[in-house]
């Protein structure tokens, strides 16, 4: 009898795993394109670059948000936009020729890095603050800063607090686990003044618990603040303080030890920053290409061999503007006059007129 | 005893005693005065709370955001010029399962009872007024009379051919295959969609579905396994059981995004959603092995013993015997496992999966409804609350039907 049950047991287990793994393949072709996708990447990525890697495969992976406005969101007809989706199909257009050559994966904050470690994702474009910590002992690249942002402070405008002194005693709301808690701890500890934070695991609770009068004082990354106001009962009646607690360049990143994509990336961002410099933007790109200016003929690939250099077609800017446009034109686009949030410039204005964007030559 | 019985029957209480539905109000609510004091002070409560709640459903939200947004919310980015396939999906889940609702009542003497009449009904009312293009809502409707129609033809078959029920087992097994392919495309020269358009509701009901299945095998054979008589193989099972229990699924979920990547070379990794499956399964077999463990234990001995003592060897005995006993015990504690692992999905948002609560995140990013939380979020309760309930309703169905045969 005893034996009997054994061989009972050891073959149901046998059918057991037979169905998972009879299970598992049957999902897996289901996944169709994808698998096809993985075996390619096998064969180019040893040894090669992950540009080659994209150019074989036919489409970039973009590791997005997906949730934070103006940045990255679906939106009504499905398609992923924002400022950081932007700058994925300007690369996309780059390297490929088409803007929409580009699969998104929504990533949380903490898996964002080993998705990009471990090849799951070809770049970033993701809110990434740029510091010397992931620069080096996490080991990315970043690619030119898309977008400067800082934390700033939302309050009543009739409550009176126009320095962070005044925020003694008060309740201030602040979203669990990301570095504006740590900003905000920091600069209240360096101000030498006790505020009640209030904290919260997602942004949405947090602005309305801060609408409701449960906090005096809400912090955030300014532009988020800013998007966020115009959705509050009154947006008058919110100001933003005159203090910024930390500086946070936001921009595309790669993995390290790849220069031959690191470059490109990087090349593109700068080049969207220099049309707009040079006042190429998507309505007039073809007229520029008739352009009798050294820097606009070298700049478009209609002189010179600038785009060899970087693995890609001379021509790869024409594409890229065709498609998204300059700097400024994303900029209004998702964040400033032509998007709902109104966003001025300010920092991120090229430096010819004040801001910080400045693109090295293309030459 | 006899002799009072009739009396009772024929003349009922006396007026003052009756349940009028004024009786019943004296008798449960304000029979001594400080239960009225309750009940005034909690209806007061409750009343308040119901009309700040309809003040603001009725003027302050703003719905519209959930019509807008239904397609994503349901699909996401799934490409429309193949919502067909989804459709023929719905369509041949709808003809299985009137078809298994008739067989299981088959020999119930009215297919449609009162109750379930009302229950249509609201359906209809329900696919009438979804905020969709008004052919969508005549589809959900044909769906629905469609289940209706295919009970009566199941009911009718299953009378009349007693093995139809076991067909239909394997022809679910059939509609999950074809589901799979019919989604994710990639054979028969079907268009094939990547993973990573599956996204919404779809992803939600898919990923639970798939664990559903996997994880009820796999948790019944643990269980077996851990009632052994061989050493190693009870040791296995019960280590499988206790350190996937000793760990939270969100731990085995990030595990499964976050570290396979790194331990494994590109190309051999399984792709997300599989991976996503795996650990739901994984998760959910081990607390079903023990809620099933919990139903063997509860078979008395001489069931065993008496299936031997009739020459049944022990493959047969465990399988006629023990488990259909074990399993018919422990169905609630079973479907409450498929509920909280239907809920569970949610947690694919954090790890960046694109489920219905991760779509609706990326909706609220839209400036255009920034701060819709509310509206979005109970939309996605109300969801939830619906599947959830339909199969705990189902459940409690099947399992007095079960009884019945017994």
């Amino acid at each position: 009898m005893r034996k009997w049950s054994s061989v009972f047991l050891t073959t149901l287990f046998a059918a057991g795993l037979m169905t998972a793994c009879a299970s598992a393949p049957e999902t897996d072709t289901a996944g169709g394109a994808e698998g096809g996708d993985d075996t390619e990447e096998t064969t180019a990525a040893s040894g090669d670059s992950r540009l080659d890697t994209i150019k074989e495969r036919g489409t970039l992976i973009c590791g997005v948000d997906g949730g934070i406005p103006g940045f990255s969101f679906v939106d009504e007809s499905g398609e992923y936009s924002g400022i950081d989706v932007d700058i994925c199909k300007a690369v996309a257009a780059a390297v490929l020729g088409d803007p929409e050559a580009v699969e998104y994966r929504n990533l949380d904050s903490t898996e964002r890095f080993t998705a990009l470690a471990g090849g799951e994702v070809d770049m970033l474009s993701r809110n990434t603050t740029w510091t010397i910590s992931r620069d080096t002992s996490v080991g990315l690249e970043f690619a030119p800063t898309t977008f400067y942002d800082g934390q700033g402070m939302m309050v009543r405008a009739d409550a009176g607090i126009e320095t962070i002194e005044d925020l003694a005693g008060k309740a201030i709301c602040v979203e669990a686990g990301t570095t504006t808690e740590l900003n905000l701890t920091d600069n209240l500890r360096k101000a030498e003044v006790e505020a009640e934070t209030v904290t919260f695991q997602q942004a949405d609770p947090a602005y309305a618990a801060y609408a409701e009068g449960r906090c005096e004082g809400m912090t955030s990354d300014k532009s988020q603040l800013i998007a966020r106001r115009s959705t509050l009962p009154n947006p008058d009646e919110h100001v933003l303080m005159d203090i910024t607690m930390s500086k946070e360049p936001l921009g595309p990143v790669t993995i390290n030890n790849d220069s031959a994509w690191f470059d490109v990336v990087k090349w593109v961002t700068y080049g969207l920053i220099e049309a707009e410099e040079l006042e190429i933007n998507q309505g007039n790109v073809q007229e520029q290409l008739e352009s009798e200016d050294p820097n606009i003929r070298r700049f478009l690939g209609v002189e010179g061999d600038l785009g060899e250099g970087i693995n890609l077609n001379n021509d790869f800017m024409v594409v890229v503007i065709e498609s998204v446009g300059n700097y400024g034109e994303i900029y209004e686009r998702n964040l400033g006059a032509d998007s709902e949030f109104n966003l001025p410039r300010g920092q991120n204005d090229l430096w010819t007129r004040g801001g910080l964007l400045y693109a090295p030559p293309f030459r | 005893m006899t002799a009072l019985t009739p009396q009772t029957a024929d003349f009922g209480p006396p007026a003052a005693m009756r349940d009028t539905p004024i009786n019943w109000l004296k008798k449960n609510l304000f029979s001594p005065w400080y239960n009225t004091i309750i009940t005034l002070v909690i209806g007061a409560i409750a009343l308040y709370a119901a009309y700040t709640f309809g003040n603001w459903a009725l003027t302050t939200a703003q719905w519209d955001v959930i019509p807008r947004n239904l397609q994503l919310l349901m699909v996401g980015r799934y490409p429309s010029e193949l919502y067909w396939r989804l459709w023929v999906l719905l369509g041949l889940v709808a003809v299985f399962s009137g078809l298994s609702w008739g067989v299981v009542a088959r020999r119930a003497p009215q297919l449609y009872s009162r109750n379930i009449l009302i229950g249509l009904a609201i359906a209809a009312g329900v696919c009438l007024l979804v905020p969709t293009p008004l052919p969508y809502r005549l589809l959900l409707l044909a769906l629905l009379l469609v289940i209706a129609i295919t009970a009566w033809v199941g009911q009718q078959a299953g009378q009349r051919l007693p093995a139809l029920g076991t067909w239909i087992s394997f022809g679910w097994f059939g509609v999950f295959v074809t589901g799979l392919i019919l989604i994710g495309g990639g054979f028969f020269g079907l268009e094939s969609v990547g993973t990573n358009e599956w996204q919404g509701l779809l992803l939600t009901a898919l990923t639970a579905a798939i664990s559903i299945v996997l994880c009820f095998p796999i948790g019944v054979i643990v269980a077996l396994g851990r009632r052994s008589p061989l050493p190693i193989l009870r040791w296995l099972c019960v280590a499988y059981i206790e350190v996937i229990r000793g760990v939270p699924l969100i731990t085995i979920l990030f595990m499964g995004q976050v570290m396979i990547p790194l331990f494994l070379p590109e190309g051999m990794r399984p792709d997300r959603v599989i991976r996503a499956i795996v650990g739901l399964t994984l998760f959910s077999s081990a607390y079903l092995a023990e809620n099933v463990r919990g139903g063997l234990q509860s078979i008395p001995r001489g069931q065993g013993e008496a299936a031997r003592a009739l020459g049944l060897n022990p493959v047969l005995t465990v399988s006629l015997i023990v488990l259909p006993q074990a399993l018919k015990a422990v169905i609630p504690a079973i479907v409450g496992q498929f509920i909280s692992l239907f809920q569970d999905t949610t947690l694919l948002a954090i790890v960046g999966l694109v489920e219905l609560l991760g779509i609706s995140n990326s909706i609220l990013a839209n400036p255009q409804f920034l701060g819709r939380f509310s509206e979005v979020y109970l939309f996605d309760a109300l969801l939830f609350w619906g599947f959830c309930y339909a199969m705990s309703a189902a459940s409690r169905w099947v399992e007095a039907k079960v009884n019945v045969d017994h």
